[in-house]
């Protein structure tokens, strides 16, 4: 067994920066943005760390911990996502009286959590990753705990995530006792035997697929997202719209994919089924939705359908296509949390649809990149979000998954009414109250920089193609 | 083959200049900045029209090859690149665009007065898509351009339209994308049979026949709905009744030609054995939009409705030209869509310009207009006579050849065509008659003022195009010859190796 760290350093830096900074917080830095500031610095860091390891697959921490690019690809995203998510919440902290240091290092250790997920090559190691997540992201939901919606949310998300982690670790006992080993090597090799697989293993398939369901709000198990979404305070719902959702689907693929690739007759039948429910869901539910969060949180059941439709190919060209999904997802999300956060009358945060009457007229601006934003999210080209679909649907096609591919782009026509409604709302109607003005200038930033990629990705595609593809080999090159 | 960018792009991209220009230069809400941003609306899409002309000029009507090719890789590890060109068939639809995006423009200069820096900018939009899809020779590339033009559209209805433009606006974007997403998966199964996105390569390869009825049927849905067809119309009036003028223009002047134009450049050429197998379907529909959507026109009491319900019942002969898969029937059936596409879009322009002055398109709320508005009444007449057929307009070019070729094919669908024929001088004229001619009774009609310098400007080179494609059809026909003839020859080849098979087969059993 090799103990080298040498592939964990970003997370073992990361770690320790969080640390620092908890203390640097207690004892001094206690408001201010300076603690915010520097958590961003520290992603960045881990960021530059991450990229300086290198895309070749390494083994560490006596086979707990891989590296390999694509485990590089999706920390980038996961990395950008949470430090795009504290500089969001600065300014909206501030005005809610949330402006606590505690804030932004708490999404630190999410997201140490995150990469730890993502690059788990042990059973034991995925769960450790997954609870250090999930524990802190329980803590960021009651965030605001002085309302009862915050903490309602914080508790939901809690006693739900408890379920699942205990279904998961159900699963993982399970396959450990039918293979007799919890290391994904090890488990890939048994499975890899041949022969039928024992029907103990299969059940604990099932069981720790049903525990990652949860994690990634797949329907059946989405129930817990809409809740959620609606009562944390916005900041954090653009977190948990992005970070952990790339890192959980992330940790879904390379669980299908490396230890259980060759029972990919077995899960594939599963993951259609959860595809196809996701993607109904994430739909039709979201038509009668009133609340923006509440719309998102539908949005982004429905997005991980078409995601899983990737993952459901089984095939390398699926894995690439997930990872441009995921991709175009994180930015696409970010840039409507953006455009949500500018969304303010009279000094306090509103969240109806019906709010964004006039949208277009009182900010042009903001409201056309919202705009760009939702026709992305519908899949409508040349915008980046078709290109999304484009690669998860030709993936689906070309594994004979063809009824699954025609489902998927009818769920998206029905799932184009609720976008369409949202830019209906900003320039068809007319404005009851103007939205306040100025808006926040890293909000400003921040959208403009989604809907940047998103117009432009059209225009240089293999950006992220490139890397997206080098990525999905390594899962499939051993 | 060539590579790099060339004129098509520069047609297709110029707009998005103008686009620029608006976005960086017009700031500010004043009347000067709206003045600015219709200026360089309007010049930008004049200068587009004229570099598209130089299209016309250079196209050497002597081959069916695609001309003026481009090729820039874009994905190569998916084979997809960014490939345009044009043939016979896609040029007049190319300058079609350009053409009446000018005119479009010009029309809305006064009638549009609310966010006119939008309102330009989605008209300019709207231009680069309308003729990138009309250039693209990649699948990819012509389906992002296809679909991308939902997105202007769906905002000119549902921003600047009337009542129900909401409605209309939802119904137009989903039905439209409902046909889309279809034919998506049909261009992703096709690339993945031919390994590769290039349109050029798809039309020479040979699908299996089998896989050619399912690959129709999802173009089928794409197109039908587009063009569009009877039953899956019902989109149309609405989206006409409710977009302002300008965007009725666009629509059935371009955007319904994309249905047509689809047929042609992917149904017919790729899948020739499902398109036989369908052709009495596609009979069937067309003769009963001819017919039934005629009756209903005759019904309307809103003019635009009106005309609405006569496009679709002239898109029943495109498709029926189309799919006789004879000479005279396609080219009867491009060149009824380019007269449609001038003829209509002056009809809604005739229409505009009485809205413009009374705000109702309401036909019982007119009558004798003639006695204020001379010239009006006379340029109403010129498209109305061209919109029944008249011979030496441009519409009974493109009828009669249609009608000729479907009388090679089936006497029958000639004989019920014809009858669409009768029909539509029927509503047409009912049309003018209640409009123009009678007594002039009402009030408000009697202060009604003809057309002005720049509703002349709109129409004179409408009225100039109508006549020179109804008296010499020859400078529209010639460079659309050899692309048909092709077409043609490649499905008559196709027939004759089916034909082979089976007999093949039968000897065999």
């Amino acid at each position: 067994m090799d103990m080298t760290y040498a592939p964990a350093i970003p997370e073992i830096v990361l770690a320790c920066l969080a640390m620092a900074l908890l203390m640097a917080g207690v004892f001094g830095l206690e408001r201010g943005r300076t603690v915010s500031w520097l958590c961003v610095v520290s992603l960045a860091v881990t960021l530059l760390l991450v990229l300086a390891g290198g895309t070749d697959r390494v083994v560490g921490l006596g086979g707990l911990f891989v590296t390999g690019a694509f485990a590089v690809y999706v920390k980038v995203l996961v990395l950008l996502g949470s430090a795009l998510a504290i500089v969001m919440s600065l300014t909206f902290n501030e005005r809610e009286s949330l402006d606590r240091f505690e804030f932004p290092i708490v999404v630190l250790f999410a997201t140490l959590g995150m990469l730890m997920m993502v690059s788990a090559n042990d059973l034991i190691a995925l769960y450790l990753g997954l609870e250090l997540q999930s524990l802190s992201l329980y803590v960021l939901a009651a965030f605001r705990r002085d309302t009862l919606r915050s903490s309602e949310a914080g508790l939901k998300y809690f006693v739900l995530g408890a379920l699942s982690s205990g279904m998961l670790l159900y699963g993982c006992s399970m396959v450990y006792g039918f293979v007799g080993a919890t290391g994904f090597d090890a488990i890939a090799a048994a499975v890899g035997e041949g022969g039928e697989p024992s029907l103990g293993l299969v059940v604990g398939l099932v069981f720790l697929l049903a525990g990652l369901c949860f994690k990634v709000s797949a329907a059946p198990f989405h129930m817990w997202t809409p809740d959620v979404y609606e009562g944390a305070p916005t900041p954090v719902t653009a977190l948990f719209s992005v970070a952990p959702k790339i890192a959980a689907l992330a940790l879904f693929v390379r669980v299908l994919m490396e230890p259980f690739g060759d029972l990919a007759d077995k899960w594939q039948q599963i993951i259609v089924v959860v595809a196809i429910l996701s993607m109904a869901i994430g739909a039709f539910t979201a038509i009668a939705q009133e609340n923006i969060k509440r719309l998102m949180a539908y949005s982004s059941i429905g997005h991980v359908g078409y995601a899983l439709v990737g993952v459901a190919t089984g095939t390398e060209e699926g894995v690439r296509a997930v990872l441009i999904y995921l991709a175009i997802y994180l930015f696409m999300n970010v840039g409507v949390f953006a455009c949500i956060l500018a969304m303010r009358q009279n000094g306090s945060a509103v969240e109806n649809i019906s709010d964004l009457a006039g949208f277009s007229k009182s900010r042009p601006l903001v409201a056309g990149i919202f705009a760009a934003l939702m026709f992305s999210m519908a899949g409508i080209p040349p915008l980046a979000g078709f290109f999304g679909k484009f690669y998860v649907f030709m993936a689906a096609v070309n594994a004979g998954l063809v009824p699954l591919a025609v489902f998927g782009v009818l769920a998206s026509v029905v799932g184009c009414y609720y976008y369409l409604r949202i830019v209906k709302v900003m320039y068809f109607d007319e404005a009851v109250e103007d939205m306040d003005r100025p808006l926040p200038s890293e909000i400003g930033v921040v959208a403009g920089l989604s809907a940047a990629v998103v117009v432009l990705f059209v225009v240089v595609p293999w950006t992220i193609t490139d890397f997206a593809g080098t990525a999905a080999n390594t899962l499939f090159a051993g | 083959m060539s590579s790099g960018v060339g004129l098509l792009s520069i047609v297709t991209f110029l707009p998005l200049v103008g686009v620029l220009a608006i976005l960086l230069l017009c700031r500010g809400t004043g009347e000067d900045a709206i003045r600015n941003a219709r200026m360089a609306a309007l010049w930008t899409s004049l200068a587009t029209f004229v570099v598209s002309l130089f299209l016309w000029f250079r196209f050497d009507p002597g081959t069916a090859e695609f001309q003026f090719v481009e090729h820039v890789e874009w994905l190569p590890e998916f084979n997809i690149a960014y490939r345009m060109g044009i043939d016979g068939i896609s040029l007049f639809f190319v300058l079609l665009s350009t053409f009446l995006t000018p005119i479009c423009i010009l029309s809305s200069w006064t009638a549009v007065q609310v966010r006119v820096k939008e309102y330009m900018i989605a008209f300019l939009a709207l231009e680069t898509l309308m003729v990138g899809m009309f250039c693209a020779l990649d699948l990819v590339v012509f389906y992002i351009f296809f679909e991308g033009v939902l997105i202007p559209m769906f905002l000119i209805i549902g921003v600047w339209g009337g009542a129900r433009r909401i409605y209309a606006a939802f119904k137009f974007f989903l039905f439209t994308l409902l046909g889309s997403v279809l034919m998506l998966l049909a261009l992703l199964a096709v690339y993945l049979e031919v390994g590769s996105t290039s349109i050029v390569e798809a039309l020479v390869y040979s699908f299996a026949p089998d896989l050619q009825i399912w690959l129709w049927i999802a173009f089928f849905a794409s197109f039908a709905v587009k063009i569009p067809m009877w039953p899956v119309h019902t989109w149309l009036p609405d989206a006409h009744v409710e977009a302002p003028t300008a965007g009725s223009v666009i629509l059935a002047g371009v955007l319904l030609k994309m249905g047509g134009y689809g047929f042609i450049r992917f149904s017919l050429p790729m899948f020739p054995e499902a398109s036989e197998f369908f052709t009495p379907l596609i009979f069937v529909l067309s003769c009963v939009a001819v017919i039934y959507t005629s009756l209903v026109a005759l019904a309307q009491e809103d003019m635009k409705k009106l005309i609405a319900y006569s496009s679709v019942a002239h898109m029943g002969f495109v498709t029926i030209g189309i799919f006789t898969a004879t000479n005279q029937g396609i080219a009867g059936a491009i060149f009824q869509m380019l007269s449609h596409g001038i003829v209509s879009a002056a009809l809604f322009l005739c229409v505009g310009v009485v809205y413009d002055r009374l705000h109702t398109r309401e036909i019982a709320r007119y009558g004798g207009l003639v006695h204020r508005m001379p010239a009006y009444a006379a340029v109403f007449m010129v498209f109305t006579l061209a919109s029944v057929g008249l011979p030496g307009t441009s519409g009974f070019v493109g009828e009669f050849l249609v009608l000729l070729g479907a009388f090679e094919v089936n006497t029958w669908v000639c004989f019920l065509a014809a009858t669409g024929v009768i029909l539509g001088a029927a509503y047409m004229l009912y049309l003018y008659r209640r409009v123009i001619f009678g007594k002039l009774e009402r009030v408000d009609l009697q202060t009604m003022l003809d057309l002005n310098p720049r509703e002349i400007a709109v129409f004179a080179p409408l009225v100039v195009l109508v006549l020179w494609m109804g008296i010499y059809p020859s400078s529209f026909l010639d460079p659309i010859q050899m692309s048909v003839q092709n077409l043609v020859d490649q499905h008559q080849a196709a027939m004759r190796a089916m034909g082979e098979t089976a007999a093949v087969a039968a000897k065999g059993h």
